[in-house]
């Protein structure tokens, strides 16, 4: 199939979803405080008090900030783990161990340790999808064919050479599809988190809407959040386009 | 006669396998010309890249000689050595060009000298037109040329290389062994080349080493003395055949 057609298929298919939702609506006739249509959710982005703009940003600031702490640090635990075996064999234990840990039961522990807010939130997310890159990536590092090592060692190469010029380039198709994982996995904890520890944010604003059975801006709120993970996926699709799809051209 | 550039005697190597001593290769003598094309073959499991990795620097012997260069021709362990794999083992996110240079990378030759001289080596392993390709594009045959470029960029003086033809197809690994020997000649390197394939080791070598298995020893070596340049047709002489038969008894199979 041609790339434009499966693009095609791709916005027929995202259309089509929003018709049926439109129509199931219409035709099942369930009240607006039950679930909108997709025009009457829409609607609720123009109200001028709800202050979209304010908690948009919060939570992309979470949302992203999250992800790109989780990003450098895993990377950067990753290639200790590769440098030192002793660490590796002593702290991946444990990180599964702690990674059995539901970060979302962790919420409240956050807030009394690092009060409301931003912050804690973004340590949410970031813990939440921190794992899944340290894991990737690591095993990307660690796939490296022996012939290989064996053929530029003939030449002496030392470790950063092997490190810099074979395993981390190597190790970037492992380390976007953990990104990949890991960008779901951040907006998830920054939701949870502005659901226990945070007056502002979409995740926040949505409980505050539940409340008040405004089911229009939340569903509008859940259109938001969802378009934020998005754009950090597609963000990432990105980045793993430049650094290693155009360059795996096949034939 | 000048003294030979490589000079193996009675190289022995052991492993230590479970607590147990494992004897991966034994008995090898042999002299090896600069400029020799030689031929190590035999069965899985007789030593054969053992003797590649002695000579590499990659491992340690232990027991025997190994030298390598002479007064002539002084031999640098740790520079004057090319590889060449069974698999091409090219890394996918660099050009061919990009993939050839590397040896010279890591060594940290002079950058735009060693570039043309990697442009004229794909030139001669007839990769001229596919410098920007990416590996990917390439077919097995076309990879394992790159990999040929990519083990003589740093001119050494040696070139070990361990079944490289063995992933390919019957007829390309034919024209492959026709190319090499082109290669061979106007490169004028000192190659090793390990096979299990006895057509191949007569057709290539100047001079073969059959290894047999169990216990891993040389069992015999020989000079192929065949009409230079080697074309296809030597492979049908009454002389050819001798020289694999002769490989066939050796290793028992005849």
């Amino acid at each position: 199939m041609s790339r434009y057609r499966s693009y095609l298929y791709a916005i027929l298919a995202h259309v089509g979803f929003v018709l049926v939702w439109h129509f199931a609506v219409v035709w099942s006739g369930v009240p607006k405080f039950i679930m909108p249509t997709p025009l009457e959710a829409l609607r609720e982005l123009f109200e001028p008090h709800y202050n979209w703009g304010n908690h948009i940003w919060v939570t992309t600031i979470e949302v992203f900030g999250g992800f790109t702490l989780a990003a450098v640090v895993g990377v950067a635990m990753a290639v200790l783990f590769v440098w030192l075996p002793g660490a590796n064999a002593a702290l991946m234990p444990l990180l599964v161990t702690l990674n059995m840990i539901p970060k979302v039961a962790m919420a409240p522990l956050f807030v009394i340790w690092l009060g409301f807010g931003i912050v804690p939130n973004m340590v949410i997310a970031f813990t939440i999808c921190f794992f899944p890159i340290v894991l990737t990536t690591y095993r990307g590092l660690m796939e490296v064919e022996p012939e290989l090592i064996n053929l530029v060692k003939s030449v002496r190469a030392n470790r950063w050479q092997i490190f810099a010029k074979i395993q981390l380039p190597g190790s970037l198709p492992y380390l976007f599809s953990g990104m990949k994982v890991a960008a779901v996995l951040a907006v998830a904890g920054a939701i949870v988190g502005e659901f226990i520890a945070s007056d502002r944010g979409l995740g926040n604003f949505l409980l505050i809407q539940q409340n008040m059975l405004n089911t229009g801006a939340m569903v509008m709120a859940l259109i938001l959040i969802t378009l934020i993970g998005t754009a950090l996926y597609a963000l990432v699709l990105a980045l793993e386009w430049f650094f290693v799809t155009r360059k795996e051209v096949t034939k | 006669m000048s003294a030979p550039f490589i000079r193996i005697e009675n190289l022995r190597k052991v492993f230590q396998v479970a607590g147990r001593e494992l004897v991966a290769v034994q008995d090898v003598t042999i002299d090896v010309n600069e400029g020799e094309l030689v031929s190590i073959v035999g069965p899985s499991g007789c030593g054969k890249s053992t003797i590649l990795s002695i000579l590499s620097g990659l491992l340690q012997a232990d027991g025997g000689t190994v030298q390598i260069g002479n007064q002539q021709i002084p031999f640098t362990p740790g520079r004057d050595i090319g590889m060449v794999f069974q698999k091409a083992l090219l890394l996918k996110w660099r050009t061919i060009l990009d993939n050839v240079m590397l040896p010279a990378e890591i060594l940290g030759l002079p950058q735009r000298e060693t570039r043309e001289r990697a442009r004229d080596l794909l030139q001669m392993v007839g990769l001229g037109d596919f410098t920007d390709a990416y590996p990917q594009q390439l077919s097995g045959g076309m990879q394992q040329r790159a990999s040929i470029a990519r083990a003589l960029v740093h001119d050494p003086k040696l070139i070990l290389m361990d079944e490289p033809f063995g992933a390919l197809d019957a007829l390309t690994r034919e024209k492959m062994n026709l190319e090499l020997l082109r290669i061979w000649r106007e490169s004028r390197k000192t190659i090793l080349f390990v096979t299990h394939g006895i057509q191949e080791a007569v057709f290539l070598g100047s001079q073969v080493a059959v290894m047999t298995a169990g216990p891993a020893r040389m069992a015999d070596h020989f000079r192929i003395d065949l009409p230079e340049p080697r074309t296809l047709d030597i492979k049908t002489t009454e002389e050819f055949g001798q020289y694999a038969r002769r490989i066939y008894g050796l290793l028992g199979l005849s």
